[in-house]
């Protein structure tokens, strides 16, 4: 189509991404009757949150004492002291609110038999700033991702939320000044684009799992979000930070919940000890997960995985009892005879650390405003700009999330980005003027990819990008791998520049798709490797081997990447909680 | 490993036809899905929707050798040759292997799928025993996946007016949840010669779903829940 018959749609609010922080954000919107339109690339239902499992955080103390204090605490010190304690008071806060709203919202929740939800312990939580193991994550058996997924479908349905299913954004649309106007996106079905043009528009596109070969995350995770903001000349914040969670099933990838350790599971090497015990002796395998993490590559370096490579631990669950496993734990209990014709009631699971969450992101404040440095100012609001969610960096998870937090990051900070979109729509009556420029630029980089003839295959690039990333930035880093990475990498980009796609029908073109996300995993494999390179000390996920210490002094700062010249920038945490004093940096154990 | 894959571009084809895929690395354990990729890999026309790859997200609902299944958890190993691929049946086609599951989606909206609570709400959770939140195990896990509805022959002869298995299940979803208070509306809703009452317990549905819910026993329930009633 010529760019001048493109449709053009005029919303108050956009959305970008149908997982729980969009629909969460769609729903307070719609409520609020603004204009909102919701972009996906996937029917909603299909967005990852549906994989979450254990659980989410909220201080209800349905089953021991517990205050949103404590959960801060917590959440502060699994940051490794890098999480911006403004946030994680608002979040940790919020959460029981919000739990509650879930609720009503028709989320299936487990129960206690007072009726009350249900609510197990997770690694990293404590009563008492760091006294005795918490039990603070609520869930809907091992499906609570699930759960809270459909139900807020479920009720954007009874809002009469406008969605455009399976639309694909390419680009945010921005004036010279720097106010976002929107976004240039087109329908998958049919290949025609569409400019939606909109007083605010939310990113909340989930992480960029699929940057790693073997990884929890669906195939859909792929960055989109975070590299439009890194196109639209926006840094990506803390993206040296990327969780492997220790408990994937091995060589395969598949998520088993932190909640299955939570229930009193344990980990075993090839000599049946209980190898948590050495290195987090209180806690043992509820510690965080970069702890976890780490042991079972210690445990399996140094000779004692199991399995006939050796190259793996074991997850114990069999003394629970097939009971608790089939009430507790269902789903994992049919993903393990699924994929690996075992059933965890009679045979441990072999696992292993795999690719999980992005703790990294777009940098926002609490308020899901986009920030970024302009001159002296670290944090400028970048104008009808948000983002929330795992594409987002607010920061509450700083260098190490905790588990059961991620679910919550989501509906706090959708649901705030929200309220903050209703306030800002009171003042902001018209759409600004299209900038064209920006239309005709998102329109070029589409149809970079009706060029025919020969090239390089996305395939091929895509498997050399994830085993790059796998090679070069894994959970042990060093100096001179990473600087490779960082060689790789942009090797990569050059030859992007020459890859051709064989399909150019308008039709529901899967291959179009994936040479645009694959565009996007690049972006945010530069920033990714070089912000890991850049940071010289160890803190939460990332483990130098050079650097084995924290380094307070220099590095409790936030990094910044910018796409432009591969340019790094830093800013400093913001230590100041809202209201209560600031949890100083301590040493870390477990 | 062969493979016989349904194709169809309207845009290029006048009409659908089969082509033959051979794939020599088939490795223990691994899915119809891990085929289909490694289809996609040498041919990346082939189009098909995918995401999780673990069965949670309904993507990849698919008609393999006749019966209706998510590629990421069917074994090959469990799959005669050649494997026969086609889109879910009576849906329309898109291209290849994707249909337009708007109708499905459609019925699934016209249920009212939300929970609806008209008393003032509590400023913490809705009390609901373990034995009341047992009721809806079985219901709540639906993945929308499209497998039940596409392989029932009710919703093949009616498709506009029998709301098929999967959006009765979510129907009935609400229905037995102890905290929703629209049963009444939800019953007289359902109260139609076509809309529920045209399952005829064929149990197609039960037979093919990738996460073994029993919509037909859910029908069952609701139609005894509007007996009691109407007594
Ligand atoms: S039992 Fe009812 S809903 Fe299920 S396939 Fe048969 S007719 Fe359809
Ligand atoms: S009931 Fe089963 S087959 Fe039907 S849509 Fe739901 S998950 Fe799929
Ligand atoms: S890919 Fe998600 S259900 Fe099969």
């Amino acid at each position: 189509m010529s760019i001048q018959n493109i449709e053009r749609r005029r919303f108050d609010a956009l959305i970008i991404g149908a997982g729980g922080g969009g629909l969460r954000a769609a729903l307070q919107l719609a409520e609020a009757e603004a204009s909102v339109a919701v972009v996906s690339k996937v029917f909603p239902t299909r967005s990852h949150t549906v994989a979450a499992q254990g659980g989410m955080n909220a201080a209800l103390a349905n089953v021991l004492p517990d205050n949103w204090h404590w959960h801060m605490f917590d959440t502060v010190k699994g940051s490794d002291y890098l999480g911006d304690q403004d946030a994680i008071e608002y979040m940790c806060r919020a959460a029981p609110k919000v739990v509650y709203e879930m609720e009503h919202f028709g989320v299936p929740f487990s129960r206690l038999d007072n009726g009350k939800i249900y609510q197990r312990p997770f690694g990293g939580q404590s009563q008492n700033f760091g006294g005795d193991q918490a039990a603070r994550t609520c869930a809907a058996a091992d499906r609570t991702g699930h759960a809270i997924l459909h139900s807020l479908y479920q009720q954007n349905i009874r809002a009469k939320t406008n969605f455009f299913d399976e639309y694909f954004a390419v680009d945010l649309l921005k004036d010279e000044a720097g106010n976002v106007l929107g976004a240039f996106v087109f329908n998958i079905h049919t290949g025609e684009e569409l400019i939606i043009e909109a007083k605010t528009t939310l990113l909340a596109t989930g992480g960029a799992g699929q940057l790693y070969r073997t990884t929890t995350n669906a195939m859909i995770n792929t960055g989109d979000g975070m590299a439009m903001a890194l196109r639209a000349g926006l840094p990506l914040q803390d993206m040296e930070f990327f969780q492997f969670h220790p408990t994937g099933i091995a060589g395969r990838g598949m998520l088993i919940t932190e909640g299955a350790r939570g229930e009193g599971g344990y980990l075993v090497n090839v000599k049946g000890e209980r190898l948590m015990e050495r290195y987090a002796p209180k806690a043992k395998d509820l510690a965080s997960r970069d702890v976890v993490s780490r042991a079972i590559y210690t445990e399996v370096k140094e000779g004692r995985g199991c399995g006939p490579e050796q190259d793996h631990v074991m997850l114990k669950l069999d003394h629970l009892g097939t009971d608790v496993i089939q009430k507790r734990l269902p789903g994992i209990r049919q993903t393990c005879i699924t994929f690996l014709g075992i059933d965890p009631a009679e045979h441990p699971i072999p696992v292993y650390p795999t690719a999980h969450y992005t703790m990294g992101g777009i940098p926002t404040d609490r308020f899901g405003r986009v920030v970024t440095p302009v001159k002296d100012t670290p944090e400028e609001v970048v104008n009808g700009l948000y983002a929330a969610g795992e594409c987002a960096c607010v920061s509450v998870h700083g260098a190490n999330r905790l588990g059961g937090n991620s679910i919550l990051d989501i509906l706090v900070f959708g649901r705030a980005a929200a309220n903050h979109i209703i306030d800002y729509l009171k003042d902001v009556r018209y759409h600004k003027p299209m900038d064209e420029n920006s239309v005709d630029r998102a329109y070029e980089r589409l149809h970079r990819w009706d060029r025919t003839g020969d090239g390089e295959s996305v395939e091929q690039l895509r498997k050399d990008l994830k085993r790059t990333m796998e090679d070069n930035c894994g959970v042990f880093r060093t100096r001179d791998i990473l600087e490779n990475g960082v060689k790789e990498v942009h090797k990569l980009q050059e030859r992007m520049k020459n890859a051709r796609i064989t399909d150019h029908s308008g039709l529901f073109n899967t291959a179009r798709v994936e040479a645009l996300e694959l565009e996007n995993l690049m972006d945010v494999a530069l920033a990714t490797v070089y912000s890991a390179c850049a940071r010289q000390e160890s803190r939460g996920a990332h483990s130098r081997i050079d650097f084995p210490e924290r380094n307070d002094i220099h590095w409790m700062k936030h990094t910044l990447f910018f796409r432009e010249n591969c340019k790094l920038d830093f800013k400093p945490v913001r230590t100041k909680p809202l209201s209560v004093a600031s949890f100083p940096p301590k040493a870390r154990v477990y | 490993m062969r493979f016989k894959i349904y194709r169809y571009n309207p845009e290029t084809d006048k009409e659908p036809w089969m082509q033959e895929y051979r794939l020599d690395d088939i490795r223990p354990g691994m899915m119809l899905l891990d085929a289909l990729l490694a289809i996609k890999e040498k041919d990346p026309t082939l189009g098909f929707r995918r995401s999780c790859k673990e069965g949670v997200c309904g993507s990849d609902g698919m008609n393999i050798n006749g019966t209706n299944g998510l590629a990421c958890i069917t074994l090959l190993s469990d799959l005669k040759e050649p494997v026969e691929i086609r889109p879910l049946p009576r849906l329309p086609v898109i291209r290849d292997l994707i249909v337009d599951m708007e109708p499905f989606y459609k019925q699934y909206r016209d249920v009212k799928p939300y929970l609806t609570v008209k008393d003032p709400l509590p400023e913490v959770e809705l009390k609901q025993s373990p034995d009341d939140r047992d009721k809806l195990d079985g219901l709540y896990e639906c993945i929308l996946c499209g497998c039940c509805t596409t392989s029932c022959p009710s919703f093949w002869w009616n498709p506009d007016k029998f709301l098929g298995p999967a959006a009765l299940l979510q129907a009935a979803r609400f229905i037995m949840d102890t905290r929703d208070q629209a049963t009444g509306e939800r019953l007289d809703a359902l109260d139609d010669p076509f809309k529920l009452f045209r399952c005829h317990t064929i149990m197609n549905c039960v037979q093919v779903c990738p996460k073994g819910l029993n919509p037909t026993r859910a029908i069952g329930e609701i139609k005894k829940i509007m007996v009691k009633k109407s007594l």
